[in-house]
């Protein structure tokens, strides 16, 4: 049947058309084309693995932050309470200083006061002791003729003795 | 994978057709009873000669005859012949058939040597080498592909790899990234890279073909028998230059029992011409069937019409909208049929590397 029959012409016109176009579009389109698409590709997948990675890494630096930030608070608040801790011991302290001070010098501001008035008194006696003699010595000394006399007399020593 | 997806198509594409050629037939065998003219008039109207005018190779562009005037373009004859040596001139020296030029002449198309009385002369062996219709009709779309696809290849070095595609560019990418994902890195794994070039080429060789040949006037280049065994003998090449040694094995010493192997050897053997035979008659099949049926649409109108005029020009848009129809469809063929032709190639080298795997041996 004719429609079967390869025409020798339209064969070899064929192959040669077709290897001419093949080493033409494989050197001039297809080699630049698909150079191309894989770069953009390869660009392509690179860039979201890229972003995928700097995400990872935000992720991280944030988890990061917010340790640091909580140990920070935590920290803080260690901090805070030792101070508050100090600061009362410090008070309480010089609370208990400032009592001890007190009673050591009421202690001893009682001691001198006891030890003066110790000494006012033996002082006093020892005064009233020799006044008593003087008076007495002075009596005597008079003579106890007149009972008036004798109690002006006194009286009149009584007077100068000066109680101090 | 995206093959089973198209051979449903292929199915359905070949379902409406013989839906549409008996519902044709039909019509026609109904009308026929009533055309007792048809015979008279089959004389000056030969709807297969013309089918056949329109399916085969020429060497003009032949677009209408109005009485005796032909309204064609002439093309280039080029001859050899190992007695006369090589001989050049334009096919219109011959005057539509009529005329003997240097010792040649056109018989129904056919150049042939002829003696001195004018006669046929057998003793010469004339090789056709000539630009014929269809050779004219190649180059142009050759050439067309050419710039188109240089064109975008520029495009893509001017612009670099990060810009956007555009334009025509942008029509072809996709294109490009379905044979390379859909058929190359499927079927032919990490060596795809390799074999790009080769399967774009002929994906696009055959479907710039198939598409310029779908214009009305337009030879039927893919639909020719000599386009396709070119491409199938240039896949054949391909396939056996990419075979292993486990591929020979398993023709040659099947994994099968001793008796079977007789029977099974030559079968194997066999495949490895049934598959780009294959190849060479599915795309001729397929492309001119689309122009037969499409053409005899077009005839239906002048069938009729030969029977009465009413009928004629009554027929007319029927038969316009059933060859509409399947002119949308032969757009569809036209990429599927490069897509076949190109995945099958695929599967084929696929088949050839690896040669463990037989189970997809068998399309």
């Amino acid at each position: 049947m004719e429609l079967l029959n390869p025409g020798v012409g339209l064969l070899v016109w064929t192959l040669l058309a077709f290897l001419v176009v093949f080493f033409l579009l494989k050197s001039f389109a297809w080699k630049p084309i698909l150079a191309s698409l894989k770069e953009r590709e390869t660009g392509i997948a690179d860039a979201i693995a890229s972003a995928d990675k700097v995400k990872a890494e935000m992720a991280a630096l944030k988890n990061e932050n917010e340790a640091m930030m909580a140990k920070a608070r935590e920290e803080r608040a260690v901090m805070i309470k030792e101070a508050k801790e100090t600061a009362d011991k410090m008070v309480s302290d010089a609370k208990d200083k400032a009592k001890s001070e007190y009673d050591r010098i009421v202690a001893e501001a009682q001691t001198a006061i006891t030890q003066q008035k110790n000494a006012a008194l033996t002082d006093v006696k020892n005064q009233v002791g020799a006044l008593v003699i003087e008076v007495a010595e002075k009596v005597l000394n008079r003579e106890l003729s007149n009972r008036g006399d004798q109690e002006n007399y006194i009286k009149q020593l009584a007077e100068g003795v000066k109680l101090n | 994978m995206g093959m089973a997806s198209k051979s449903i198509k292929t199915l359905l594409v070949a379902v409406f057709s013989i839906f549409l050629l008996l519902f044709s037939a039909n019509s026609f065998a109904s009308d026929a009873p009533a055309g007792g003219a048809e015979k008279h008039e089959a004389s000056s109207f030969d709807p297969a000669k013309l089918i056949m005018e329109h399916i085969m190779d020429a060497h003009e562009f032949h677009f209408a005859t109005i009485g005796e005037k032909h309204i064609s373009i002439p093309l280039p004859v080029i001859l050899y012949s190992p007695e006369r040596g090589l001989t050049m001139f334009n096919y219109s020296k011959f005057n539509h058939g009529h005329d003997v030029y240097e010792g040649y002449k056109s018989e129904e198309g056919h150049i042939v040597a002829v003696n001195a009385a004018g006669e046929h002369d057998t003793t010469v062996t004339v090789y056709d080498m000539s630009l014929t219709r269809n050779v004219v009709q190649m180059f142009i779309a050759l050439i067309l592909l050419c710039v188109l696809m240089i064109g975008v290849a520029n495009k893509y070095k001017r612009n670099g790899a990060k810009v956007a595609p555009s334009g025509f560019q942008n029509a072809v990418e996709p294109v490009i990234t379905f044979v390379r994902d859909e058929v190359g890195k499927p079927n032919l794994g990490h060596a795809y890279e390799k074999f790009m070039p080769y399967l774009l080429t002929v994906f696009f060789f055959i479907l710039i073909n198939n598409l310029m040949g779908l214009i009305p006037g337009s030879a039927n280049v893919t639909g020719n028998i000599a386009f396709t065994i070119v491409l199938g003998v240039i896949s054949f090449f391909v396939i056996l230059f990419s075979t292993n040694r486990h591929f020979w094995a398993h023709i040659f010493n099947p994994p099968v029992p001793g008796f079977v192997k007789p029977i099974l050897v030559p079968v194997e053997f066999l495949g490895i011409f049934t598959k780009p035979f294959a190849l060479i008659v599915r795309l001729f099949a397929n492309m001119v069937a689309g122009h037969i049926v499409i053409t005899c649409f077009v005839m239906l109108i002048f069938i009729f019409g030969a029977m009465s005029k009413v009928a004629g020009w009554g027929f007319a848009p029927v038969s316009m909208a059933f060859t509409i129809f399947i002119y949308f469809i032969e757009i569809l063929v036209a990429f599927i049929q490069a897509f076949i032709f190109t995945n099958l190639t695929a599967v084929f080298i696929g088949q050839s590397m690896e040669g463990a795997h037989h189970d997809e041996a068998h399309h």
